[in-house]
């Protein structure tokens, strides 16, 4: 095994949580990502859930994911000794990140400009609603008001109640991984050019791609698509089909498709059907190989629907899940965070590792490495940082003295 | 100015369909990326014959949702079950920096295409894999789709009201997620082998990174013991929060309020009725507890606008607000035109085309629009003139046996 492939780079972090996630990709690839927090630690700590549910800065489980493998300091970056304090860490460093309103860096002095006055290669990466310029960039927004303007809400929820958001925040991960990638593209340019730029990116157009073809259905043929809640639209015009399927212990996943991908599943399925009795005339007689999904009347999808969930209903999702591995067919568990914590491929898979918390006692199962690689692989070692954790570490690497420390701590600099 | 191409000169052998392998491979190719789609013409992927189609018509060439996905590639059509399919795919690769596929696991090994037989025909090959659940394990093999992944890793248990069933999140929601872990290590894994001179090959199960969108929720459950459930819209520190309906069919409006400060400036907007004295709603705790009541005199109010009143009235006051964005709201949408959001193209059957950009401008190297996606087997003699350097003759040899199937 390797080391991970961006050994030897710094960042520093300037986000809130809306940028998080960037710096932690950009961590577990080997960047010394640098969380730069306010005097008194960053606002976002306030984000729940939180460890033993005690609302504590040095105890969200939000800050712990997506700033583990971090250092942090403290810095007021507003006042004189501040700004003087980070350009000198800028000259060492590689990446700047950062989701203030747009304006701000350029309001305290420190916009693209100067900052690449200061270090020629820097790559900025910023990240905010909607991107630097244009009519709605000023906005004030939240994660419900991004998932409505990026148009996947109107496509989630049941049809007579209001559209729904993810019930957990989606719209920053979205940007904030979305900046990762793109940062990399503008680093793998400076390793050819020498040069540094600004990555200017939109948490709309990020979230955007969770909204997949709906949008062309408007475009090609005039149809603004409807939430259908459990059921799927926008294969077929018109015609409901079930995609979750109450089950004897919960839900299942199973779309039933047409053509070569559904075909075999649905055969197989009946099949099984058969073997505990629970197949009839109606349901053997379906040609799945020609059958066309989409001209199909709502009627007959009721009748085959109908079929199905008699048979889902006499079984758990794990035995459904069991066989369906078996048969290798495409019935999917409708998963609860239990139902993920237990789930045996991710076990298999190592998926899970242990992160100290000295301070808190205890070793929390965290997410391991988010994609693998044979040769320079993530390395995921440092829990979160604490509230300026590594000031004396990173601020005696820049040549201040322990003295020095005191007095920018005393006069609110860190 | 001259466009300069991140990724010039560097070649992408692209077997990858469906979502995640194809946008991931976009992205280079939007950078300048040479990728050349390898396709089965006999089998085409799912994408497309998926809708919508242009002016509703299905057919091979007219799937918008194939085309989104596939802006700036080269598409050839190569049966490689013919040992002169496959002998052309290897002659590419030859010549290819990154192999990417997202079969499940195991196909690229039938063909006699995997990581070690790669690395014989391209010592310093990039294999990028991409599937449902991984490499590795016991359900690395399982076939499924994004659509299926949306109930396996958690979204559909999270999406929607708690007293109803889960609600599918729309599409394949996992197939969003996972490209931009697999592109970060996968531009990685690229700087590293311009210093080094040394391939590897990269594993992005689709499960686990959509697991990682959700991680705090994980860590709840491991600390906590607390199994999240879907709950609308509602969120621990604001309210009112949730969408609105406005005048007209089907029109909706978020609106977002954290703070006091925003609690008033929402009252003054309103026109101040009653009910916004009441001592009930004068603190958050108040507000939370009688949430339900505050949604339904938020409404009485919203229904009397257009939701873009509704949303200009509370921005101009401070308070987060949005519409509830249809596609034809986004087809309009002025920021998004102002970020260039949509490239417009030509496509033989499909006429000029609105794709999908990049979500980021990078001031130096911004994405462009050079190609539209690419038809069936497009591309097939373009290809072997201009990378494999075949003659006419060769060419049409390879046509007759049936090589471009």
């Amino acid at each position: 095994m390797g080391h991970a492939p961006l050994e030897g780079f710094r960042a520093l972090d300037l986000t809130d949580e809306r940028g998080f996630l960037c710096g932690r990709i950009l961590a577990d690839l080997g960047v010394d990502v640098i969380k730069v927090e306010p005097p008194g630690g960053d606002s976002s700590r306030r984000i729940g859930p939180f460890f033993r549910d005690l609302p504590e800065p040095e105890k969200s489980l939000f800050w712990f994911v997506y700033n583990a493998n971090k250092r942090g300091i403290t810095l007021r970056m507003e006042s004189a000794d501040g700004r003087e304090i980070f350009e000198n860490l800028l000259r060492g460093s590689h990446f700047v990140l950062e989701s203030f309103p747009p304006g701000y860096l350029d309001s305290i002095g420190l916009g693209y400009e100067e900052l690449s006055r200061v270090n020629p290669t820097v790559i900025l990466t910023s990240i905010t609603p909607f991107g630097q310029t244009g009519p709605h960039s000023r906005h004030k927004t939240s994660d419900i008001v991004e998932m409505a303007a990026c148009g996947l809400m109107v496509l989630c929820g049941d049809p007579d109640r209001p559209p729904v958001r993810i019930s957990f925040p989606q719209a920053c991960l979205h940007g904030a991984a979305e900046a990762a990638a793109q940062t990399m593209i503008a680093h793998y340019y400076r390793e050819i050019s020498g040069l540094g730029q600004w990555v200017d990116v939109s948490i709309q157009q990020a979230a955007m791609l969770s909204t997949f073809n709906s949008f062309w259905f408007w475009e090609l043929e005039g149809v603004n698509l409807k939430r259908a809640g459990a059921w799927r639209t926008g294969l077929t015009s018109g015609v409901l089909q079930r995609q979750i399927w109450p089950c004897k212990d919960g839900y299942v996943n199973m779309p039933i498709y047409g053509g070569l991908l559904g075909t075999r599943t649905n055969r197989l399925l009946v099949e099984w059907m058969e073997r505990e009795g629970m197949a009839d005339d109606f349901v053997r007689a379906i040609d799945w190989e020609n059958l066309d999904m989409g001209r199909l009347s709502q009627e007959i999808w009721n009748q085959i629907e109908e079929r199905m969930e008699r048979f889902f209903m006499t079984h758990t999702k794990e035995e459904l899940y069991l066989q369906a591995l078996k048969m290798n067919i495409m019935i999917y568990p409708v998963s609860t965070p239990k139902d993920i914590a237990e789930n045996e491929q991710l076990e298999h898979r190592q998926f899970w590792m242990e992160m100290e918390h000295p301070e808190l006692g205890v070793t929390l199962p965290f997410p391991g490495p988010v994609v693998r690689a044979s040769l320079t692989p993530m390395a995921v070692k440092r829990r979160a940082p604490l509230i300026g954790e590594h000031n004396e570490e990173v601020y005696t690497e820049l040549g201040f003295s322990r003295q020095d420390l005191v007095l920018l701590k005393e006069t609110g600099v860190i | 100015m001259k466009w300069k191409k991140v990724f010039e000169g560097l070649m992408v052998v692209d077997f990858s369909w469906a979502g995640v392998g194809p946008i991931t491979t976009k992205c280079l190719a939007d950078y300048g990326a040479t990728v050349i789609r390898i396709e089965s013409a006999s089998r085409p992927e799912v994408l497309r014959s998926s809708p919508p189609y242009g002016e509703g018509i299905p057919g091979m060439d007219r799937s918008a949702y194939f085309a989104i996905y596939n802006t700036n590639k080269y598409g050839m059509s190569v049966d490689m079950k013919h040992p002169k399919g496959l002998d052309l795919a290897k002659k590419l690769i030859a010549k290819a920096d990154v192999v990417a596929q997202s079969f499940t696991a195991g196909v690229l090994e039938k063909w006699g295409l995997g990581y070690e037989e790669l690395r014989k025909i391209k010592p310093d090959i990039i294999l990028f894999s991409t599937n449902m659940q991984g490499q590795t394990g016991p359900y690395c093999r399982l076939p499924g789709t994004g659509v299926n992944l949306v109930g396996l890793s958690g979204y559909a248990h999270l999406c929607g009201w708690p007293d109803r069933l889960p609600s599918n999140p729309y599409g394949p929601y996992t197939d969003s997620v996972a490209p931009r872990f697999g592109i970060a290590m996968l531009v990685a894994a690229l700087a590293h082998r311009r210093k080094t001179g040394e391939g590897q090959w990269i594993d992005l199960s689709q499960f686990e990174a959509g697991i990682f969108f959700l991680a705090p929720v994980m860590l709840d459950y491991f600390v906590n013991g607390r199994i999240a459930n879907r709950n609308g819209n509602d969120s621990p520190c604001a309210a009112p929060h949730n969408a609105y309906r406005c005048k007209g069919k089907d029109r909706w409006a978020v609106v977002a309020v954290f703070t006091d400060r925003e609690w008033e400036s929402f009252c003054r907007v309103i026109g101040g009725p009653p009910w916004t004295g009441e001592e009930r709603f004068s603190t958050f705790l108040g507000r939370k507890e009688h949430e339900h009541e505050l949604d339904r005199l938020v409404e009485e109010w919203t229904v009397q606008h257009g939701a873009e009143e509704v949303v200009s009235l509370m921005q101009a006051s401070g308070v987060a607000a949005g519409v509830v964005k249809t596609s034809e709201d986004i087809q309009t949408d002025p920021q998004l035109k102002h970020r260039n959001h949509f490239w417009v193209m030509e496509h033989k059957e499909l006429g000029p085309f609105p794709y999908m950009g990049q979500a980021a401008v990078l001031s130096e190297t911004p994405a462009v629009p050079r190609m539209p996606s690419p038809c069936m087997g497009e591309h097939n003699w373009y290809v072997c003139r201009e990378f494999l350097g075949l003659t006419e003759a060769e060419f049409d040899a390879l046509l007759v046996e049936g090589v471009f199937g």
